[in-house]
């Protein structure tokens, strides 16, 4: 008996040994290959070209359908594959022409037509063309069409879609129309988001419900393979529309502890990461040959008042709030590095946000001034519902209450803190249950419409609501109607900047913050941009040699 | 023997049945709707009373029950809520690669644990007890996580011995059949590339270690002082008294004695690990089941957790049965019983 288990200890022990060592060798000789395809690269061209690239995530996506999915991984996975007609400036929010090389909108506004791109092939060699733009978008529509019933199509339900697109017709092999059901100029915004990708109608035919994890597109990458909670494997598409594609391959590979992450890139395994702890940020930013990209998030947490509700009816109580709590302290003490202090219902990223605005000042004299005035001099009751749940906007919402807590009594305002399991919170916000609850939002097309008029229109506030302070200001709402109705994107700024003077006057908030996205890498990989909605794109990342 | 087996299979069935019937209502007691968790902050009434109806949580409990029943008999456990594909499926991909974890991690804790605690229980009262003891209680105390982490910073990022994560170098863009990988990159070592068998053990060593730690603690222990009870037996003596080497009598005539409450500690701990891999397969980046039947919970997708705890739970008591069988095996008086 000792004779077996001493030679299977042993047999064991050799194998790992072995292991350990062949495999480290192993890893050198892949790497020397992978230099070795490197130059041959660089000789053909510049030296923008070749290497691979692993971006280490914390979660695998769901699917590869665009169309289909909503969460954020899997939109890391079908971005690369995919194009939209029209997109997002890198690093920005406002819109340049893709896969569209022109749009008008009719004089009326109720329809957008649309010049397509020639020569574009799909990466199945399929045309591009304007019957592709029309299948990709009446299948998340039309009842009747074939592959509607791969759905659910959720995204283009939360996007309001089927209240705004009336029907989408080719006109000619590269027009296509847009029948409008409404005047909507944050349209032409959502059509740059993730779920308008044009997919190959001949792959979506094939492939039918499994389309998901067979994605074709007109994209700079083309889909290699996927390992499910583990990784998924991109090629460079040479013949991609938008010019050079400099990587050969992109990884993405799931790491889902942060600490994990943080280790694999300082090992060299991994090129980039997502999501890093806030805690090994400064260690990161003064790691040798690590770098940090850094960008406010297209989103804003906040403390929404019930205006329905005494004594938040009363403009000078709600103004009062904002004196009261210090959103300097709240970032410092929860949010650390990941956060900023939030002054507008929008976001910095985001293009109108009004920046000649005044945050309220932390002023508890004031406070007390004005709730004076309002007649509370001795101060009153109230409850905050924090979340129960982490949100870039808010990762601690009991610790955020808990901090507002203590500030408010400082002007005598007695606060009591509740909170409840995440679906039974929602349901008491959206019914107006609450006296002041916290709450956030994450922006989805990167227009202003898409916070200002979810979240704080009179049409809002219509029970469920978004519009969770109930806030009914008709100079406010109006001036947001007018933005979306004009197409002219300067005009828009202007509206958008007065209706944000207006909601900093009447209060119906107190904003917190917005969180800080960072995105840690090798000092190697060149020409990232972070994406405020969100996005992760690769096809213009080259790593320096 | 094969009647024996073929008794303990009909057995399974009840609990089996047992096993369905708890999933299925402690997941549709749990607090939380599955439709507002999944449409979070957008949701609107109309939205969620149409995917309810979707789910079909507008029925009554009673009815979606023997729906689910009339299912599972069919071994059809539904599409999962978030993905939208075969819950049979999903589990394919994921559970081998527990499976092959938990395997590896036993493998390394039952080896080195039953040679510990015969070690200390010859030695008893000496150094070498006392330290392996202490040992063993560290390793049980220890949280996995932790030790993950700071063997990933230690033999990974400092001393670059192994990598920090994964199942085997992605850069060889290996593509799995059954997703075992020892098992799909098997072939592969004789056929010019060695490599990819060498690169998934070489991946499989940390995490093993790591997760194989409380098992081995565990182990350790039991057969410390099962080989105690069995040292101070008379046959023991009447062992020694026929002339036969100390080492003999201890590995042929004590241990083989010793491994009975052992092998029942191996078979539970395994089970356990099956579904306690999480934090360990969280850490070294293992695409296993654990996580994935967290992250169910978490998004309230029904099927996917009631299917996965089924499976795991089925698995769970198929190996009980095989250690039951392996009792027969090493003490043939329980097969008579």
């Amino acid at each position: 008996m000792k004779k077996i288990l001493t030679v299977s200890l042993a047999l064991l022990f050799s194998l790992l040994a072995f292991a350990s060592i062949s495999g480290c060798k192993q890893e050198k000789a892949s790497e020397d290959a992978s230099t070795k395809t490197e130059v041959q690269d660089t000789q053909k061209e510049d030296n923008k070209f070749g290497g691979v690239l692993v971006f280490a995530r914390s979660g695998d996506s769901v699917g590869l359908d665009p169309g289909r999915e909503t969460d954020g991984e899997s939109f890391y996975g079908s971005t690369q594959i995919y194009d939209t007609l029209v997109e997002f400036e890198p690093g920005k929010t406002s819109i340049r022409a893709a896969l569209a090389e022109s749009w008008t909108f009719a004089d009326d506004g109720l329809s957008a037509t649309f010049n397509l791109r020639k020569g574009v092939k799909f990466h199945d060699g399929t045309d591009f063309n304007a019957d592709a733009v029309v299948y990709s978008f009446e299948r998340q529509f039309k009842e009747d069409h074939p592959a509607f019933e791969n759905g659910p199509w959720k995204y283009w339900g939360y996007m309001g879609m089927s209240d705004i697109v009336d029907s989408v017709v080719a006109i000619d092999d590269y027009t296509v129309k847009f029948n409008l059901k409404v005047v909507e100029a944050p349209f032409i915004a959502n059509l740059a988001m993730d779920f308008a990708a044009i997919v190959s109608p001949t792959a979506g035919e094939k492939y039918g419900a499994d389309f998901t994890n067979h994605p074709v597109g007109t994209g700079a990458f083309k889909f290699v393979s996927w390992i499910k909670d583990d990784n998924m494997v991109f090629e460079r598409n040479p013949d991609y529309w938008g010019g050079d594609v400099y990587l050969d391959r992109l990884i993405i590979k799931v790491i889902p502890d942060a600490t994990a992450r943080w280790l694999a890139l300082q090992k060299g395994e991994v090129d980039v990461i997502d999501f890093p702890s806030p805690e090994d940020l400064d260690a990161m930013k003064s790691t040798d040959g690590i770098k940090v990209v850094e960008q406010a998030g297209l989103n804003v947490g906040y403390l929404a008042l019930n205006t329905e509700k005494a004594p938040y009816d009363n403009k000078l109580v709600r103004q009062a709030m904002n004196y009261a709590i210090d959103r300097e302290e709240i970032v410092a003490g929860v949010y650390g590095a990941a956060g900023a202090v939030a002054k507008n219902p929008l976001p910095p990223t985001m293009w109108s946000y009004n920046d000649d605005i005044e945050a309220y000042p932390y002023d508890t004299a004031k406070a007390k001034e004005l709730l004076a005035e309002a007649g509370y001099a001795d101060g009153f009751k109230t409850e905050i519902m924090a979340m129960p749940v982490a949100r870039p906007y808010n990762p601690n919402g009991k610790k955020v209450a808990e901090i507002m807590q203590a500030q408010l009594a400082k002007v005598g305002i007695e606060a009591s803190i509740i909170s409840y399991e995440w679906g039974t919170y929602l349901d008491k916000c959206d019914y107006g249950e609450h006296e002041a609850a916290m709450l956030g939002w994450t922006g989805d097309n990167g227009d202003p419409d898409n916070f200002l008029w979810v979240l704080l229109s009179k049409q809002a506030a219509e029970k469920p609501a978004g519009n969770i302070a109930f806030w009914k200001n008709d100079e406010f709402t109006d001036l947001i109607f007018k933005a979306k109705q004009e197409m002219d994107v300067a005009k828009r700024t202007e509206f958008y900047e007065k209706a944000q003077v207006v909601f900093h006057e009447e209060a119906p908030w107190v904003p917190i913050a917005h969180s800080v996205v960072s995105e840690p890498m090798k000092d190697s990989v060149q020409d990232f941009y972070l994406y405020p909605t969100g996005k992760r794109v690769f096809a213009k990342v080259w790593l320096k040699k | 023997m094969i009647q024996y087996i073929l008794k303990r299979l009909t057995m399974l069935l009840p609990t089996l049945f047992g096993v369905v019937t708890l999933v299925f209502f402690m997941i549709a007691l749990a607090p939380g709707d599955p439709a507002r968790v999944m449409l979070g902050e957008r949701a609107s009434k109309e939205k969620l009373e149409k995917l309810r109806a979707d789910l079909g949580l507008d029925k009554p409990l009673a009815q979606q029950y023997t729906l689910y029943l009339k299912r599972v008999v069919h071994l059809d456990f539904g599409k999962s809520i978030k993905s939208g594909q075969p819950v049979m499926n999903e589990v394919k991909e994921r559970f081998p690669a527990t499976v092959e974890l938990a395997i590896c991690a036993m493998i390394f804790a039952s080896v080195l644990g039953i040679w510990i605690g015969v070690i200390s229980a010859t030695k008893k009262n000496t150094w070498i007890d006392y330290t392996s003891m202490v040992g063993a209680l560290v390793g049980v105390s220890m949280p996995v996580f932790w030790l993950a982490l700071v063997m990933i910073m230690i033999f990974s990022v400092h001393l670059n011995l192994f990598p920090t994560g994964g199942r085997i170098n992605i850069r060889y863009y290996f593509s799995p059949e059954s997703n075992f990988y020892l098992i799909d990159t098997f072939k592969y070592l004789f056929q010019g590339h060695p490599e990819y068998f060498l690169s998934a053990l070489h991946h499989l060593i940390l995490p093993s270690i790591a997760l194989g730690t409380i098992p081995l603690a565990i182990i350790a222990r039991t057969t410390r002082s099962s080989m105690l009870e069995v040292l101070k037996q008379d046959y023991m003596k009447t062992v020694r008294s026929a002339g036969i080497k100390e080492k003999r009598v201890i590995y042929r005539y004590a241990l083989r004695n010793a491994l009975l409450p052992v092998i029942t500690v191996i078979g539970l701990q395994f089970g356990l690990l099956l579904a306690g891999a999480i934090l360990t397969e969280t850490i070294f980046a293992w695409p296993g089941i654990g996580k994935w039947i967290y992250q169910a919970i978490e998004a309230r997708d029904y099927p996917a957790v009631q299917g996965g705890i089924i499976i795991i739970s089925t698995t769970f008591v198929l190996i009980n049965l095989v250690v039951d069988l392996l009792y027969s095996v090493i003490n043939p008086k329980i097969r008579l019983q």
